[in-house]
C-alpha cells in the first residue's frame, strides 16, 4: 500500500510535463485532457503528442500511439491471469492497466497484496496523473513559446527516460539503435510521424527473428521495488 | 478527420487494446515470439521518438540545442535521477545552450 502510494506520487508528478508538453505541442486543454483520463498510459500520450510536436498527422499520432500501447494488452493477461478480476470489475481493471499498477502488483508474491497494490497504484496514478495533467497543462499555456524555455529539451528527455529502463541488455540496446538510425534515415524521405511507424515495423520484425530474450522491452517503465527489497523478479509472471 | 478524432480513436484503441488483454486466454502468454514482438515494438518506437525529437525538424535534420539535453537526460539517468528530474534537466540543459548561443 505504502509502494503503491508513493509509485502514485511519483508518476503523478510527471503528469506535469506531459500536461505541459502537450499544450505545447498544439493540443488545447480539452484535448490534453481527455488523453489523460481516457488513453491513460503515458507512453501512448508521450507518443501521441511526440509526433504532433514533430509536424506529423493525425493517423501518424494515433498509430504510435496504438503501437506504443501493445504492451498493455499483454499486461492485462498478466493481471488477468493473477488477480481474476470477475464480471464488471474487467473493465475498470483494464483501464487502470498501466507500467505502475502491474510493476506494483506483480512485484508482490501475496495474492491479496497483489490485489491491493494493483488498485491502489492504479487508481493513485489515475487520480493524480489527471490532476497534475491539468496542472502542467495550465502551466504550459501560460508560457508560450516552448522553445525559449527548453521545452522541446524536456520532450527528448521524457522520451529517453521511457526508454531507458527497458535497455538493460545487449539486444535491446540493439533493437533500440537500429531503430533510432532507421528513423533519422527516413525522416528527409517521407512525411513527419511515419519515419516512427516505419522504426515500429523494423523492431517488430526485429522481434520476430527472435533477437533477445522474450520478456525483453516489457518490464514496466517504473520499479517500485529498488534493490534489496524481496520480490520476484519481474517481466517473467 | 479532425485532430479531435484522432484522439478519441487513440483513446478506443487503447481501452480495447488494454481490454483486450484481458479477454484472451492466458495461453497466448506462453508463446514467446508474440511477447517478443510487443516488447521490441515498445523499444523501437520509444527509440525512435527519441531520435526525432532530438534532431527532426519537419522534414530536416538539425543538430541544436536538444542534443544537449538528450547528452544531459543520459547523464542524469545514468545517475539514476527521477523520472521529473530527467525531464528538468533536459529542458535546462536545451534552455541554457541556446543562451549560449546554441540553435
Amino acid at each position: 500500500m505504502r509502494i503503491a502510494l508513493s509509485v502514485a506520487i511519483a508518476t503523478g508528478l510527471y503528469g506535469l510535463s506531459f500536461g505541459a508538453l502537450s499544450v505545447t505541442a498544439g493540443l488545447d486543454l480539452l484535448q490534453t485532457m481527455a488523453l489523460s483520463l481516457l488513453l491513460f498510459s503515458g507512453g501512448s500520450q508521450f507518443a501521441f503528442i511526440g509526433v504532433i510536436a514533430g509536424g506529423g498527422s493525425g493517423i501518424s499520432a494515433m498509430s504510435a500511439a496504438a503501437l506504443l500501447g501493445i504492451r498493455n494488452g499483454v499486461y492485462g493477461m498478466q493481471i488477468n491471469v493473477l488477480l481474476r478480476p470477475s464480471g464488471w470489475r474487467k473493465l475498470p481493471a483494464a483501464h487502470l492497466t498501466i507500467d505502475e499498477s502491474v510493476a506494483t502488483a506483480t512485484g508482490q508474491t501475496d495474492p491479496d497484496e497483489q490485489r491491493r497494490g494493483f488498485w491502489a497504484a492504479g487508481l493513485g496514478v489515475f487520480v493524480l496523473w489527471n490532476l497534475f495533467t491539468l496542472v502542467g497543462a495550465l502551466a504550459g499555456n501560460a508560457m508560450g513559446d516552448p522553445a525559449r524555455w527548453g521545452l522541446d529539451g524536456a520532450a527528448v528527455a521524457a522520451f529517453l527516460g521511457l526508454l531507458w529502463p527497458r535497455i538493460r541488455a545487449k539486444e535491446p540496446a540493439a533493437i533500440a539503435v537500429v531503430c533510432a538510425v532507421v528513423t533519422l534515415v527516413a525522416v528527409p524521405l517521407v512525411p513527419p510521424g511515419v519515419p516512427i511507424l516505419i522504426a515500429a515495423v523494423v523492431a517488430a520484425t526485429l522481434g520476430l527473428a527472435g533477437l533477445g530474450p522474450a520478456t525483453e522491452g516489457l518490464e514496466p517503465d517504473v520499479d517500485p521495488y529498488p534493490s534489496g527489497v524481496p520480490g520476484p523478479v519481474r517481466g517473467d509472471a | 478527420m479532425s485532430l479531435w478524432g484522432w484522439i478519441l480513436l487513440a483513446c478506443a484503441v487503447s481501452v480495447a487494446t488494454k481490454f483486450a488483454g484481458f479477454l484472451v486466454p492466458a495461453k497466448l502468454l506462453d508463446n514467446p515470439r508474440m511477447l517478443r514482438v510487443a516488447g521490441s515494438l515498445t523499444i523501437g518506437l520509444l527509440a525512435a521518438l527519441t531520435a526525432v525529437n532530438t534532431f527532426a525538424t519537419g522534414q530536416v535534420l538539425v543538430v541544436d540545442a536538444r542534443v544537449v539535453a538528450l547528452a544531459a537526460a543520459a547523464v542524469a539517468l545514468w545517475l539514476r535521477a527521477p523520472f521529473l528530474v530527467v525531464v528538468a534537466v533536459g529542458a535546462l540543459a536545451a534552455g541554457v545552450a541556446r543562451l549560449l548561443g546554441a540553435a
